[in-house]
């Protein structure tokens, strides 16, 4: 087995369960960045002994055994050391002394509650998924959100030693603390796939499926699992083309029965919720694959509902630009919401409907191509001005 | 009568503070706890971890507000304390969600560093 071969495998590894083995390793003392060196050092070891000994049958069990020596050669260390502080008790138990390397449940869903809990820092929430259920590096992280790779990873470091200190525990909350704790979770897993698709990559959406089928029956997180999906079924191949532009011949038409498939799923006890709305706001584009036609009046009644529930300025750009398509461009720039200078979709939807008004766009492209963070999404809309 | 005595200091970590200071530190905490527990007056005395590892907690109109970080509100004075002792932080989230100060002002969940058993200072786990 070529060095290759052994990296590919252990990378296929490390992507379907790399969150699933950091929260086994490290649910008992809730030690994340402990847990995180020893599976790294354990993917290390993968990768160089694989290529002579090949891929063993079940790679999970050899790198959580691996993992779970290398920690328990740690604490021996830090034990043998007579500085070790007084404190760090840790060297006594071996959180995974009873557990079955191969037999590996899902705990990537604790792991969810844990990073997105309410007591981490709302903006460390998505990086902390993104690094410990997902396994993407720091530095790559902190380049997603055009931050010094130092500062991200200070944010990290300290989200960690809380979990650990205060002992956010490792749990899926009851049925009564349910509401309150789940919105932050589909706010994280959102904010992965806002970061990823660009990328097109499937692991948060991955993640929201993974996330709903395991609790079952809750709305919004079918709503989520339905929203990530669809949207994926239009990841762009190449360069950036506008939704309208778009040639449904080029979705991935198995994503969309998917996507819709989950939104079908989502029974609201109540009115649905934002994820379901924005999901079936994707549905409706994505039906153009079927009717050939974008059907503006749906749009217009779900982004009503929408900014009832969830009122955000994007929602509100997105709905001017809907009414512009079946009121007129005019009506179109006057439903535009004023308080949006630094806004980039505002600029980009009064481009276009400027533009289709026939009237002169002045800086609108320029305002928007400036304010893009995608250098694709940049470029087009300069070569529009 | 009993009196909680609230230790106010400026928040240094162990690198700033040095392992001298921090021995000589641990040294004074030992047999101040010592001598309190001599003379008969010690219920309890506990350590905090540093302010940045509180969680807060709000109730208003019946709704719970969690919150990472110690509160800012400078209005608001420490008016009393509680010691528990339970598993993790949800479970201290739900008594704080109980506090009677939680439904006028906010209650600090922060997590004890190290406290005194029978006058000996013992790791919080």
């Amino acid at each position: 087995m070529s060095r290759d071969e052994a990296r590919a495998a252990a990378e296929r590894a490390a992507r379907s369960s790399y969150g699933k083995l950091v929260a086994l390793i490290a649910r008992a003392d809730g030690d994340l960045a402990s847990a995180e060196d020893a599976l790294g050092g354990a993917f290390e070891e993968a990768l160089r002994r694989w290529p002579e000994t090949g891929v063993p049958e079940n790679p999970e069990g050899w790198l959580l055994t691996v993992a779970r020596n290398r920690r328990r050669d740690m604490w021996k260390s830090a034990a043998a050391r007579t500085s070790a502080p007084l404190e760090d008790d840790s060297a006594r138990f071996d959180p995974l002394a009873d557990h079955d390397p191969y037999a590996i449940g899902d705990t990537r869903l604790e792991l969810l509650f844990v990073c997105a809990h309410p007591a981490i820092e709302e903006s460390a929430r998505t990086p902390l998924m993104l690094q410990t259920v997902l396994g993407f590096e720091a530095a790559d992280i902190a380049r997603a959100y055009a931050m010094p790779a130092a500062t991200m990873a200070q944010r990290l470091v300290r989200a960690k030693r809380r979990i650990k200190q205060a002992r956010i525990p490792f749990a899926v909350p009851d049925r009564r603390a349910m509401p309150s704790r789940l919105p932050p979770v589909l706010e994280a897993i959102y904010g992965c796939e806002a970061i990823l698709w660009r990328e097109g990559d499937g692991e948060a959406q991955y993640l929201a499926v993974t996330l709903a089928a395991l609790l079952g029956d809750e709305a919004e997180a079918w709503g989520l699992a339905a929203l990530t999906t669809l949207t994926l079924s239009r990841r762009r191949a190449t360069g950036f083309v506008p939704l309208e532009d778009q040639d449904p011949g080029d979705w991935d038409a198995t994503l969309i029965d998917e996507g819709e498939a989950y939104l079908r799923r989502a029974r609201p006890d109540g009115p649905p919720g934002r994820f379901q709305l924005e999901a079936a706001i994707q549905a409706v584009h994505c039906d153009r694959r079927r009717t050939g036609v974008t059907d503006w009046a749906a749009l217009e009644t779900l982004y009503a509902a929408l900014l009832t529930v969830a009122p955000s300025l994007g929602a509100r750009v997105a709905a001017a630009t809907v009414r512009g398509r079946i009121d007129g461009p005019e009506a179109g720039l006057a439903a535009l919401p004023a308080e949006a200078e630094s806004f980039q979709p505002y600029w980009a939807a009064r481009a276009d409907l400027l533009a289709r008004a026939g009237r002169d766009t002045g800086d609108a492209y320029e305002r928007a191509a400036s304010l893009a963070d995608d250098p694709l999404v940049a470029a087009f809309l300069r070569a529009r001005a | 009568m009993r009196y909680t005595l609230l230790f106010h200091y400026h928040e240094a970590t162990s690198e700033e503070l040095g392992a001298e200071a921090m021995e000589q530190g641990r040294q004074a905490m030992s047999s101040y706890a010592a001598t309190l527990q001599a003379a008969g007056v010690l219920v309890g005395a506990e350590v905090l971890h540093r302010s940045d590892l509180s969680t807060t907690v709000q109730v208003r109109d019946g709704v719970a507000q969690v919150q990472d970080g110690p509160f800012a509100d400078t209005k608001e004075q420490l008016g009393g304390t509680a010691v528990i002792d339970v598993a993790d932080l949800d479970a201290a989230i739900d008594w704080a969600k109980q506090a009677p100060a939680a439904q006028w002002g906010t209650v600090e969940v922060r997590p004890g560093a190290t406290y005194t058993v029978e006058g000996v200072w013992t790791p919080n786990k």
